[in-house]
């Protein structure tokens, strides 16, 4: 490969910078994802149970329990992660720190994950 | 099936949360390039994830072990084509603040070669899609052939070839563009 086509591919390079997301889009897609897991919990919440003596509509819990088990538990991670700088800048030492964490943990899971 | 599959929900959480972590800024940057602006970068990357959420399992399941940002790059460049054919709109004819972006290179010399810098910007929105975006997995997300190849669902080989393709069409234009520089704001 020429020189010529190496400088350029180097400009190239730097023209094409990879762009670090606006601050706001990570809260703003966690929220998302925690109204889709809300959305499918309070599915099946709203769901009658004469309706699930129909074969037919079983479909539609089954996914919605799939998104809400798996969307939750990644949310709790998520958001708890999140707001680690937070808490470690709060807190007086480890121990602090750790319990926290806990707490968070214990806060978002209940928050995300209600009925669970 | 691989050893290393999730066995339990919170294995699978965790392992999404990995990904996320590890490629939100690649999924942005891809959004961005090809969009144009950050307001429909933003709603793409979060289809991306949605999507990704979604289907998550499977995709782990079905990779064999392979990384999983070429799946998020091809979730990512559907949504796109599903955009721009719902939108019944191309691509903006340049990025919205290239300026901004050059403006981040901070050594003398790059400050002085801002303008072929936006030049190339402005070239890359001219390119046809499938050469556009071999160019920004390349050269913004750092992807290699085998990984532009998974994306785009082609071989190697055709991948090298658009990657070769894309490059000397794209100093074509900048060239062009800048032997007449009034040619190259009126394309």
């Amino acid at each position: 490969m020429s020189s010529g086509t190496t400088d350029f591919e180097a400009l190239l390079r730097e023209a094409l910078t990879p762009v670090d997301p606006p601050a706001d889009l990570v809260a703003r897609l966690e929220l998302t994802l925690v109204n889709l897991t809300e959305l499918a919990q309070e599915e099946l919440d709203a769901w009658e149970l004469s309706a699930m003596r129909d074969p037919r509509n079983w479909v539609r819990p089954a996914a919605a329990a799939v998104v809400g088990v798996t969307a939750g538990t990644a949310l709790v991670a998520l958001r708890v992660r999140s707001r680690h700088r937070v808490r470690k800048q709060q807190s007086s030492g480890l121990m602090d720190l750790a319990e926290r964490t806990m707490h968070d943990v214990a806060d978002e899971a209940r928050r995300i994950l209600p009925h669970r | 099936m691989p050893d290393d599959l999730p066995k339990t929900k919170s294995e699978l959480d965790a392992r999404f949360t990995e990904l996320y972590r590890a490629h939100l800024r690649d999924v942005y940057s891809y959004s961005y390039y090809r969009v144009g602006n950050h307001h429909d970068a933003e709603d793409l990357t979060e289809q991306t994830f949605l999507q990704a959420y979604r289907h998550f399992e499977r995709a782990l399941r079905e990779s064999n072990g392979r990384p999983l940002r070429p799946w998020l790059i091809r979730i990512a460049h559907n949504l796109a084509a599903n955009f721009y054919r719902d939108r019944s709109r191309k691509p903006e004819s340049a990025i919205e603040d290239a300026d901004t972006i050059s403006t981040t290179h901070t050594t003398e010399s790059l400050v002085e070669g801002r303008e072929e810098l936006k030049s190339i910007l402005d070239g890359v929105q001219q390119l046809p899609d499938d050469r556009r975006e071999a160019l920004i997995m390349r050269f913004a997300l750092g992807m290699d052939n085998r990984e532009i190849a998974r994306a785009l669902g082609r071989t190697d080989g055709a991948t090298k070839v658009l990657l070769h393709r894309a490059v000397r069409q794209l100093e074509g234009i900048v060239a062009e563009t800048a032997a007449d520089p009034v040619a190259g704001e009126s394309s």
